[in-house]
């Protein structure tokens, strides 16, 4: 199974998206790391390593809020043993949305590219048909 | 002095400028960003000073690695992951180097200024700290002389690069939400570039 970690400046949003995907996708290999090392706003690529090595998915797919989420984990990526980077990837979605989506399609036991789409689709879904 | 020591003295007194133009740089950051540049450089360069008392490094190299661990691991902004490779770049340019050129200190500057190029996607212009960086390895490879003259040369880039983003509309981070209401502001990412380099120079300049 594909397993997630969501990266957000805010432990409070992560640790929401991980409580909303586990409530509507069930079983799914998921861990949010959010704020900075110090317990504020900001990002920690240390615990993001941390996390990324904890999974025991094959597949690992990472998705990120804004700004320094991105840099830090880009920068994580490059900190990885060879043997771990080449599972991860990072997931250009939005992170609520796609986390959702990746998450529920990831309960199915669908493939890692599967959810990437599902996760990418999660960026131009619309919320108001009528609009 | 060996080199390691000279690059562990630079390193005392970019921290040192961290703490001192700690509440300046926060306040630019306030102007345009998220408010917490000044708070988030010193809590990186005071990491960096404990780790490099914790363990001893025997190069200049290995001085500037634990600094970009350090600042990658305790920063909390963009500004870790972009210095962390900055110092990084420079780690692995001036590797198994025991003394330091100037030759060296330029190409050093000049592929911490590639890393965080490739890293942040900025270009000159774009209100970050490579509106700094960018002129000061240019500076950096042009001077001749010592390495405290390289560094001098690179500082008075930076300064004025750091300068030249006050009219601009931001392009990267935060700022760039703002439009043209980040003008009139200079980019506090590109005064600690600045910080960094003129304390690298006073260090030097010292011995």
């Amino acid at each position: 199974m594909v397993g997630i970690v969501v990266v957000s400046h805010s432990a409070k949003i992560a640790d929401g998206i991980v409580e909303l995907v586990l409530h509507m996708a069930g079983e799914v290999e998921i861990v949010g790391v959010g704020g900075d090392s110090d317990g504020g706003l900001g990002t920690d690529p240390e615990r993001m390593q941390k996390a990324i090595e904890s999974l025991e998915a094959e597949d690992i797919l990472v998705l990120m809020d804004i700004g320094s989420a991105v840099l830090s984990a880009e920068t994580v990526l490059e900190m990885l043993s060879p043997e771990v980077r080449e599972k991860v990837r990072l997931v250009d979605a939005p992170v609520v949305e796609g986390a959702f989506s990746c998450g529920v399609t990831a309960s199915t036991g669908a493939d890692v590219d599967e959810c990437v789409e599902a996760a990418t689709e999660a960026r131009t879904a619309l919320k108001l048909h009528d609009g | 002095m060996g080199a390691t020591q000279r690059t562990v003295d630079i390193i005392k007194e970019m921290a040192a400028a961290m703490e001192e133009h700690r509440a300046h740089l926060t306040k630019l950051d306030s102007e345009i960003g998220d408010g917490d540049h000044g708070t988030n450089m010193h809590r990186g360069f005071t990491a960096a000073l404990e780790s490099l008392e914790k363990t001893a490094a025997d190069s200049p190299a290995d001085v500037l690695k634990a600094v970009s661990m350090a600042l990658i691991g305790k920063v909390g902004g963009a500004a870790g992951p972009l210095y962390g490779t900055a110092f990084l770049k420079a780690s692995t340019t001036l590797a198994d180097k025991e003394e330091i050129s100037a030759e060296h200190a330029a190409a050093a500057l000049q592929d911490a200024l590639d890393g965080v190029k490739l890293r942040g996607k900025a270009e000159v212009g774009d209100k970050t700290m490579i509106d700094a960086l960018e002129p000061a390895a240019r500076a950096a490879n042009d001077q001749s002389g010592s390495v405290a003259e390289v560094f001098r040369a690179a500082a008075d880039a930076a300064k004025k690069g750091a300068d030249s983003t006050v009219p601009l509309t931001a392009r990267r981070g935060r700022a760039s939400y703002l439009g043209a209401r980040a003008e009139g502001h200079m980019d506090p990412g590109a005064h600690s570039s600045y910080l960094l380099l003129d304390a690298a120079a006073r260090s030097l300049e010292s011995e």
